[in-house]
């Protein structure tokens, strides 16, 4: 509990983030939006670590460190992914993950 | 209500509403916008934990860096009044079945779980204090994964670039 704010519903709004990223990761088709989902993804893992560090275990800063270096982690996995995705559309000229199945057995 | 309480409720409902439209808008550019949204509360909402530096962190990377990405990337690859078409209600069903029974599942359990906050005093957080134990190698150091993650980043910046380029 910090000021009045239970941990419990901080953790049900990173929850529901995280669903929403699930959940448009399923519906969407297009590339880019289903990379903004992975981002919700990995925005709501970060909102939890930094949680249980602040309401849990004020006395440390491990959750700190580990939402920092997810954060780091995401930049390196959005560049890699947006080289691909703009690779995929010169070849292909679409982004739809259904036309891109020239990889595929 | 004291005013940290409405401040908490104002973001939650920025994040929640924003992480919604983001998934559902048809419009690309306005579903990056929506993803900003969401980002920038979240900044705010790491600066009501008093962790100013994650805020900035968050604030630098996400909603500086990654969104201008994928916001170049959107402009590169599609047209601004390029809408995408509906889901199958197939795919849309499935999802919306997942995401609500997955969290309703999550939401159960942490109703239940009670949690045991430490008893130790508070450690203040500050800018030495950060930079300390990320360079540090003796007990709380944090030196190997920082040098894990530069080399990372370096093979990623090296892979971007030759997987981009034109070919000759």
């Amino acid at each position: 509990m910090l000021q009045g704010i239970p941990i419990t519903s901080v953790l049900i709004v990173s929850a529901f983030m995280f669903f929403a990223g699930v959940c448009g990761f399923i519906i969407r088709r297009n590339m880019i939006t289903i990379l903004m989902s992975i981002e919700l993804i990995l925005n709501a893992v970060n909102i939890n670590m930094v949680v249980f560090n602040k309401f849990l275990f004020p006395d440390q800063l491990q959750g700190q460190f580990f939402a920092l270096f997810i954060v780091g982690i995401a930049a390196a996995e959005a560049s890699v992914a947006i080289a691909l995705v703009i690779n995929i559309y010169r070849r292909l000229n679409s982004i739809s993950v259904d036309k891109v199945n020239e990889m595929k057995y | 209500m004291a005013l940290n309480v409405l401040m908490f409720y104002l973001l939650s409902a920025v994040i929640v509403i924003c992480s919604i439209l983001t998934i559902t808008t048809t419009r690309i550019l306005r579903a990056a916008f929506y993803l900003l949204c969401v980002l920038v509360a979240t900044a705010g909402f790491y600066f009501m934990v008093d962790y100013q530096f994650m805020a900035g962190v968050q604030l630098v990377l996400y909603a500086g860096g990654i969104v201008v990405l994928i916001i170049f990337s959107i402009l590169l690859t599609s047209h601004i009044s390029h809408k995408f078409a509906k889901p199958e209600a197939s795919r849309l069903i499935m999802g919306i079945l997942v995401g609500a029974s997955g969290f309703a599942l999550s939401t159960l359990a942490i109703l239940k779980y009670t949690f045991i906050p430490t008893t130790n005093p508070a450690m203040k957080v500050d800018m030495q204090a950060i930079g300390l134990q990320l360079l540090g190698t003796g007990k709380n150091g944090y030196v190997l994964p920082f040098e894990v993650i530069s080399i990372l980043l370096l093979a990623a910046m090296i892979g971007a670039i030759i997987i981009a380029k034109k070919g000759k």
